[in-house]
């Protein structure tokens, strides 16, 4: 039997004591360090990770601004914010998502590009986020889905707030419309708000809705919330509210503009009613027009279609972005041209044969045997065009061009609205720019009555119109009031044109419509307290041939309708204390007496009457068929039936 | 072979062995067992199921299988050991032919009442065959190299096994438990000096490999070392564990977030935070003091296990004494130093306080074996 002494049994027994110690001593120094560690992240470093772990716990929602309202200066509601039902889907709640939707399909109509996008928006966001499915879905529909819950797992209908334009065609090219935010239009702007990254977010695309987006939107709140590793929401913590886009109020009178949008009916069109004492723009129609709430709930291939290849072209705002030649309604910047620089005074003559020789060419006077001895206000009153031949070429086009833009033609105006054209009052420089070839005095000569190189829109024809009856820089004004806080007045400083020359224009302007031999006779106004001063212009899209010419100039009437003659008319009205500028502009409606003028003074009508006028305001011959037509718009401007409104709210 | 030899009558009988058990460990086991279920409540959202119920009731077992071992006298145990090692092998081989996939890697039995870990078991009856060896061998052979073989031997044969789990993490367990039971068998420091030597050289050798020719590791590999030694170039792949981790464990602060407050850990930020990563919970929400309370009862479970192995005169009980400690000790420094970022993401859970069941039955068992040697310690 061995000895066993464990104590006693040599070197390696003998050295467990100290190896444990060695070991122990390991062992409690690796302890003391995992202490260390502790401390230093746990004490020293406490807030940084404070910091980092409620960066992880926190995040910060928007809730979306609601947007501005747009109001008449009547107060009478252009652009409003409704509720809108869509149904939405969440795809952890729904289980087999495909069986989900086939179902939800055989309810209600989804297109298969609708669920194409839902589905693909689902592959991409977290599991419980709720994925639209049909946007803008019908009361109808939302009470289908309601009803067959059970077996729709995981879909529910939602309201949101979606833009309305109750006013339908009436503003569409004034306010435009919005539209959800696009992937273009984020790349426009720089560093965009964090707002407009929201799905579906809307912002103005085009007029007023996209020039004023930035005070119609307002500012996005934002909400913390808790949020656990996956994203989802556990709590919210607080909260900031945003504030809401500035309601904007227009210069426009909703009732003016609807008339006016009527009066213009199917004719591809546009007028333009501005008060003189303020600038503010009445009415702005362009015709034919289109309806907003098409764009705002996404507009069907079809229907774009149709839009863009109508010869008449709704979609064009032919009011600010249409220009034409002005033709003869320029006569009236020549005359003061001329007049201001001393080369003919009111009383002097000038002999039309029918035709001038300038230069090297012949120009004809839309009269072919002439107006015999003309001054100022035959020549405005019988539309005379050699006179105005002679003196522009007297006067110069420096002096014209010059004049033009006093009045604003060939100037920008400063209005909230989309692609508002510059038009053209070209002079010697502009032509040696952009053509590289020197003026020639032929060019004066065509664009002495507005032809040629000249262009206008009806705003700066309406502008002009108003300045010259007021002799004050009169400017547009579109927007009234931003949240009730006016904006400054368009009335403008007096213009540095001597008063008596003005007076003479004017003069000439009443005997257009008044005065029997007046070439806008047929469309006077009779009652005596809103005589109506103006003048028709006619300018042509096309060249008369010295053949053509020979034969016989071919009536409007016979050509194709793209190659008719614009109608042009501008007046403004009361005569001896004006209230309002018309300037109408017809797309080869023909002569401006006989398309134009009636519309003109018509609208005239309206907005000096404030409403439907009195048939004694028309010359009695034109009673019976006024009475008529009155009728006939009432009945137009009756709220229509909307086809799409039925199958979608 | 006897134990007569030894004043075997001092040693207490019957039930009085209860009064002789090491109480201050067992009450420190206890009360990090309790904290265990106090975290385990607090990751359920302030609820005793799914987590804190089962883990008590396992307690409650493993503390009945650790009175019973410790009523057994401490010589059985040694008998056993062989058999004990040789089971152990027994189930790993079962396990790599029959086991349970889970977690990626195969390692548990499916016992219907609970799934065994082979390896968990082989980490006590590698200790204890370990300790029985040098307890039989004269001690002048110790340091004979044929005499350093077997255990070698005997310690990579399971290392292996586990390895080929594969389980890196259990594995590095083994094999460090197992030298440091040699390191104090007494073996001559010279064998270890060659170890860390060449495994030095190895990790040098296989960091200058890469890139070149005859790269040692895969790509894959060499960037999941990239990972560890800086998280945050992949804070949402393989980085992001230990970026959550360190930031909860950091947020605790001094006194932490309170109890049920982490909010890293109850909104699901922390991964595995009922096992694993249970010691970040506690640190978020009870700070450094809660962290250095947790970190002092363990230490105070080694120190008392270290008393008791240089309390008795045998060396069996020594050697199992200071293997078990060493065991617990690797435990929890692995995992400690895991998620405060030290060491890498290997899988090794706090002992006493994750959540698991076989683990904490095979720690218990293994303090029943201390504690039986402390009961009949020679007298």
């Amino acid at each position: 039997m061995k000895q066993r002494n464990p104590k006693a049994q040599g070197l390696a027994y003998r050295r467990l004591p100290r190896r444990a110690l060695i070991l122990g001593g390991l062992q409690t120094a690796f302890i003391g360090g995992l202490a260390a560690r502790m401390r230093f992240m746990q004490v020293d470093q406490a807030d940084e990770y404070r910091l980092l772990a409620e960066e992880n716990r926190i995040n910060i929602r928007l809730i979306p601004p609601t947007r501005g309202r747009i109001y008449d200066r009547n107060g009478q509601i252009i652009g409003q914010n409704t509720q809108s039902y869509r149904i939405v889907m969440v795809r952890e709640d729904a289980g087999d998502v495909d069986k989900v939707i086939a179902k939800l399909s055989e309810l209600i109509p989804l297109t298969q590009e609708e669920i194409n996008r839902a589905k693909t928006e689902m592959r991409r966001s977290a599991p419980f986020l709720p994925v639209t499915l049909a946007d803008q879905v019908t009361w109808e529909d939302i009470s289908k889905v309601a009803v067959n819950a059970p077996a729709l797992p995981g879909v529910t209908p939602e309201v949101g707030m979606a833009r309305q334009y109750p006013r339908y065609e009436d503003f569409a090219h004034v306010v435009g419309y919005v539209g959800p935010v696009s992937d273009y239009d984020l790349s426009l702007i720089e560093d965009p708000e964090p707002v407009l990254r929201i799905p579906r977010f809307q912002i103005g695309k085009v007029g007023l809705e996209s020039k004023q987006e930035i005070s119609l939107r307002g500012k996005a709140g934002a909400k913390r919330v808790e949020v656990n590793a996956t994203g989802r929401i556990m709590r919210e913590l607080d909260r900031q509210e945003g504030e809401a886009g500035a309601d904007l109020q227009l210069s426009v009178d909703a009732d003016l503009q609807q008339y006016a949008q009527a009066r213009l009916a199917d004719e591809s069109a546009a007028a333009v009613v501005i008060d003189c004492e303020t600038g503010d723009i009445r009415a702005i129609s362009s015709a034919p027009s289109f309806d907003p709430n098409l764009f705002v709930r996404g507009i069907s291939v079809a229907d774009y279609r149709a839009l863009t290849e109508d010869n008449y072209r709704p979609l064009a705002n032919k009011t600010v972005q249409g220009t034409y030649p002005p033709g003869s309604t320029f006569k009236m910047i020549t005359a003061l041209a001329a007049l201001e620089a001393g080369v003919v005074g009111p009383g002097n003559t000038v002999y039309c044969p029918g035709h001038l020789k300038v230069g090297s060419r012949r120009f004809h006077c839309w009269k072919r045997g002439g107006h015999g001895t003309v001054d100022l206000n035959l020549s405005l009153k019988r539309s005379c065009d050699v006179y105005y031949y002679d003196v522009a070429v007297r006067t110069g086009i420096d002096k014209i061009s010059e004049m033009a833009r006093k009045f604003g033609l060939g100037v920008k105006h400063d209005i909230p609205m989309s692609a508002v054209a510059a038009g053209l009052a070209p002079n010697q420089e502009w032509k040696e720019r952009v053509h590289g070839e020197g003026w020639l005095v032929g060019d004066t000569a065509n664009a002495s009555i507005g032809q040629g190189f000249m262009l206008a829109s009806p705003l700066q024809l309406a502008v002009m119109t108003a300045r010259i009856a007021t002799g004050r820089a009169v400017k547009p004004r579109l927007v009234r009031s931003v949240n009730g806080v006016e904006e400054p007045s368009g009335a403008g400083e007096p213009l540095d044109v001597n008063p008596y020359n003005l007076n003479q224009v004017r003069k000439a302007m009443f005997s257009v419509s008044n005065d029997r031999a007046g070439t806008a006779y047929r469309s006077r106004i009779i009652n005596d307290e809103f005589r109506m001063a103006g003048k028709t212009g006619t300018s042509q899209v096309r060249n008369i041939t010295k053949a053509e010419r020979a034969a016989g100039v071919i009536r409007n009437e016979d050509l194709p309708w793209e190659r008719r003659d614009h109608a042009l008319f501008v007046s403004y009205a009361p005569y001896d204390n004006p209230k309002y500028a018309v300037a109408v502009v017809v797309e080869h409606g023909g002569g401006g007496s006989k398309a134009a003028a009636p519309v003109a003074r018509d609208i005239m009508l309206q907005a000096l009457y404030n409403g439907t006028p009195p048939l004694e305001a028309y010359p009695v011959a034109d009673r019976d068929r006024i009475k008529e037509q009155q009728k006939r718009l009432e009945g137009d401007r009756r709220p229509k039936a909307r086809p799409h409104e039925k199958d979608r709210a | 072979m006897s134990y007569l030899e030894y004043a075997v009558k001092s040693t207490p009988t019957g039930f009085r062995k209860f009064l002789y058990m090491n109480w201050p460990l067992t009450l420190l086991l206890i009360s990090v067992a309790s904290a265990g279920f106090l975290m385990l409540y607090s990751v359920a959202g302030g609820s005793w199921m799914p987590w804190a119920e089962p883990q008590i009731e396992r307690f409650g077992l493993g503390l009945t299988v650790m009175f019973i071992i410790a009523l057994v006298p401490i010589w059985f145990w040694r008998n056993m050991s062989v058999l004990a090692y040789l089971g152990s092998i027994v189930l790993l081989i079962f396990v790599e032919l029959f086991g349970t996939i889970g977690m990626g890697a195969q390692r548990w039995i499916d016992l219907g009442f609970m799934r065994l870990q082979p390896s968990e078991v082989m980490k006590i009856a590698l200790v204890m065959v370990l300790a029985a060896y040098y307890d039989w061998l004269p001690s002048h052979k110790t340091s004979r190299p044929l005499w350093v073989l077997i255990p070698v031997i005997l310690i990579l044969i399971p290392t292996a096994m586990v390895l080929k789990q594969p389980d890196l993490g259990t594995s590095i367990l083994l094999l460090a438990a197992g030298g440091g039971l040699m390191f104090l068998a007494g073996v001559h420091w010279a064998y270890f000096a060659a170890v860390i030597a060449a495994v030095v050289g190895l990790i040098a050798t296989v960091f200058n490999s890469r890139g070149t020719e005859w790269q040692l590791l895969k790509d894959y590999q060499f960037r999941r070392i990239d990972t560890f030694l800086d998280p945050s170039t992949d804070p949402l792949g393989a980085g992001y564990h230990i970026t959550q981790s360190k930031i909860a464990l950091g947020s605790g602060g001094w006194n932490g977030r309170g109890f049920m407050q982490g909010t890293q850990s109850r909104l699901n930020f922390l991964p595995e935070k009922h096992t694993d990563f249970i010691f970040t919970t506690l640190a978020e929400e009870f700070g450094f003091v809660g962290g250095i309370t947790l970190l002092t009862l363990y230490a105070l479970i080694i120190i008392f296990c270290m008393v008791t192995a240089l309390a008795t005169k045998d060396r069996f009980s020594s050697l199992v004494t200071l293997g078990v400690a060493l065991n617990f000790f690797l435990f929890f420094a692995v995992n400690m130093s895991m998620v405060m970022g030290l060491a890498p993401v290997v899988g090794v859970p706090l002992p006493m306080v994750s959540y698991g069941g076989s683990a904490m039955l095979v720690l218990m068992a293994a303090f029943g074996i201390v504690q039986s040697a402390h009961i009949h310690r020679p007298r």
